[in-house]
């Protein structure tokens, strides 16, 4: 099975949870491929799995059987420092509840991922400055998280999934706490991410990114994604290409 | 992530619960205290005892003897009792053991760490003030004994050369004295103490007469006219190859000891009443114990072959420290030994055994104190939950985790360990302040019993730190292992 051109292929992936004598099957054997620079928007209910198979994606989990090829790499199969890196440097992730840090300011939040990476210190200031720029957001980087709006926190969150330029984002419904004003901008801001020179007006992408996007609400995904995959059951009910 | 990124995400982790970890590391900081305190104590008592002992002197000399003859009856086997006894057996030599001569005394003397060698002079003599006499033991002193701690607080000063004829009495002998005289001890300061005593000297008509192992020949000595007290005609036929003649000497009286003996040969010299300068007491030649044991002695005729010797001789090294080496040395010359750096030895296993108890009580307080940690830090990964699950999704691994949390414990640790130390320093001050006090109200000069040495607050710190991550390494290890995915769920 080649994986040349894909920044995903998930092959027979299967995730079940044992609880108490009842195995829950949250992903099974799904297979799926996404190429590189593809916006695919992952479709379902509560509880189809979706978010379960975006967290083994992102090298947060890992399946019970099966493998995920992430740029080649068989992450499955990766040591936990590996799947750190990948975490670091592959992947750039958003949540639903942007998972910022209440303590720190917008700037030391987005700074952390280039903590974890190593990157030398002297590089971090322009990288931060940079990835707040592009969402818009460098007058705010001394602020604290509780003192910005919902769509500011997931901006920034954003930034910080940017900060050490990773070729995918996964997104877990960004937009799920937010009002459908903010949620469109969102939208629009991950889809200049998707296609540089959009009408995000986010400034500084030179080339696509891969986007994952966990969604429950088809408009969204219809309006922006590449290809809908609608999860149910831990399976591929159906995909859409547009 | 690297050291210095770890580091600082740990000191904002600890400043953003800053009550609750201020709260534990102080509880680290009683515990190191506590320790402090406890082992503080116990090296300052062993610093004060070691320094106590090394001024009597005592730990820094050896005795030296000849061998004994192990066919001699009654000959003894070496050091077992004290130098009054030890001079009893000076005589029981054989031909073939070497003597201890003035030869031999040289000899100890050139060795590495040696200060001084001196023979003992110790004998009973008439003292009197007036005209009443009193019978008392005269010692003969070394000049390093000024440094003798039971000269400390006495009245008056030590001898002023050590050929000055100068007696210093010991405070119950000169209290009998004054009373005699009917003044106050005080009062007998710089007066003249007459010394009446028993003299040896060599016939020199019949020395060179004698015979080696063969007792000397009988004669009876004419009294001289020179004992200036007595009519001294006490002269009768010993059979020995010396005479005694009745002698006086006149000393001043420059001190009063107030405390007890001055530390001078193994368990001192037994309650002498008066002390004079050992230059001096040499040279008077007063007739000792082991002069009478030479009379009976057959072997003792050899004596008079070559010069003096020696019952026993004391030598003062340099230091303690200096008493194994001189100690082997003299024993391979032919010599018996004996010094009380033995007794030293059992001292320090005595201390290194209460050091260890006052450590082990001072180690409860800081076991208490790690389950404050254990608390702090389980705390810490119930309310940090979600910032792990965070930590981890943007590419911590568990490793980072674990040494984050470890971070955390240990500077708990180091700034508890820092704290304590300083703690246990002001407790230790602030004990002998009040000590000082109250002996001063006791009348008693104060002592340093509390000791914090650099080794044991760095150690104690290092303790700290050690005892800290040991109780980080559960706390870590879970918030290593969790889950990141439930940990984002985490509300």
């Amino acid at each position: 099975m080649t994986t040349n051109g894909a920044a995903f292929q998930a092959v027979e992936v299967s995730r079940h949870y044992t609880m108490g004598d009842a195995v829950v099957r949250a992903v099974d054997k799904l297979s799926l491929e996404i190429a590189r620079g593809e916006y695919v928007a992952l479709l379902g209910a509560s509880g189809s799995g979706k978010s379960t198979l975006l967290n083994l994606l992102a090298g947060l989990d890992r399946p019970t059987s099966g493998a995920i090829f992430a740029n080649g790499q068989d992450i499955s199969a990766m040591s936990g420092e590996e799947l750190a890196r990948h975490r670091n440097q592959t992947v750039g992730m958003v949540f639903q509840a942007f998972q910022l840090l209440p303590k720190m300011t917008l700037e030391e939040n987005v700074e952390l991922p280039l903590r974890l990476g190593e990157t030398p210190r002297a590089e971090r200031p322009a990288r931060v400055r940079k990835a707040l720029d592009r969402v818009l957001l460098s007058a705010r980087r001394a602020h604290h998280p509780s003192q910005l709006s919902g769509g500011e926190q997931q901006r920034a969150a954003i930034a910080r999934a940017l900060v050490n330029r990773p070729s995918i984002l996964l997104a877990d419904e960004p937009t799920g706490n937010l009002d459908s004003k903010t949620g469109e901008e969102i939208m629009q801001l991950i889809e200049g991410l998707h296609r540089p020179g959009g009408t995000s007006g986010a400034a500084g992408a030179t080339e696509g990114m891969t986007v994952v996007l966990v969604t429950h609400e088809q408009g969204l995904a219809e309006r922006f994604a590449d290809r809908i995959v609608t999860i149910s059951d831990g399976r591929i009910a159906h995909e859409v290409r547009r | 992530m690297k050291a210095g990124d770890l580091l600082e995400l740990a000191s904002r982790n600890l400043r953003e619960a800053a009550l609750r970890n201020t709260l534990t590391t102080l509880g680290i900081a009683v515990g190191v205290a506590s320790l402090v305190a406890m082992l503080s104590l116990g090296v300052g008592l062993q610093a004060f005892a070691s320094r106590r002992l090394e001024r009597t002197g005592l730990f820094d000399s050896i005795y030296v003897r000849p061998r004994q003859s192990a066919a001699r009856p009654g000959g003894g086997g070496g050091f077992g009792r004290p130098p009054a006894d030890a001079d009893a057996n000076a005589a029981s030599v054989s031909p073939d053991i070497r003597p201890l001569d003035e030869a031999a005394r040289k000899e100890i003397e050139a060795l590495p760490g040696v200060i001084e060698v001196y023979s003992e002079v110790h004998f009973t003599a008439e003292a009197s003030l007036g005209d009443r006499g009193q019978l008392t033991t005269v010692a003969g002193l070394p000049t390093s004994s000024d440094s003798n701690d039971a000269f400390d607080d006495m009245e008056g000063h030590f001898f002023s050369s050590p050929d000055a004829a100068e007696v210093i009495l010991r405070s119950e002998f000169a209290q009998s004295l004054a009373d005699a005289a009917n003044i106050q001890p005080a009062a007998m300061i710089g007066k003249t103490l007459t010394l009446r005593f028993p003299q040896r000297q060599t016939r020199e008509a019949d020395a060179p007469g004698v015979t080696p192992g063969k007792p000397a020949a009988a004669t009876t000595r004419t009294p001289s006219a020179s004992g200036a007290g007595s009519a001294a005609s006490m002269m009768s036929d010993l059979g020995m190859g010396f005479s005694i003649v009745p002698t006086e000497k006149q000393f001043t009286i420059v001190g009063i000891v107030v405390t007890g003996d001055p530390g001078v040969g193994p368990g001192g010299l037994g309650g002498s009443g008066a002390y004079i300068p050992l230059k001096v007491a040499e040279t008077l030649a007063p007739v000792q114990g082991s002069d009478l044991r030479e009379v009976m002695d057959e072997a003792s005729a050899s004596g008079s072959e070559g010069g003096v010797r020696y019952a026993s001789l004391t030598l003062r090294t340099d230091g303690p420290g200096a008493v194994a080496s001189a100690e082997a040395a003299i024993k391979s010359m032919g010599f018996s030994t004996f010094s009380l750096l033995d007794v030293t030895r059992n001292l320090r296993l005595l201390f290194a055994i209460l050091d260890m108890l006052l450590g082990i009580f001072g180690s409860l307080a800081l076991a208490v104190a790690s389950l404050g940690i254990v608390n702090t830090l389980v705390m810490a990964i119930l309310e940090r939950r979600r910032e792990i699950g965070v930590l981890k999704a943007l590419g911590a691994s568990n490793r980072d985790v674990r040494r984050l949390f470890f971070l955390e414990a240990g500077v708990m640790g180091l700034l508890g360990g820092v704290f304590g130390v300083g703690m246990g320093w002001a407790i230790g001050r602030l004990i002998h302040i009040g000590t000082t006090i109250y002996l001063k109200r006791q009348g008693v000069p104060s002592e340093d019993i509390w000791s914090v040495p650099w080794w044991l607050a760095l150690g104690a710190i290092a303790f700290a730190i050690v005892v800290s991550l040991a109780a980080g390494i559960v706390p870590a290890s879970r918030a290593a292992r969790l889950d990141p995915v439930e940990a984002l769920r985490y509300e």
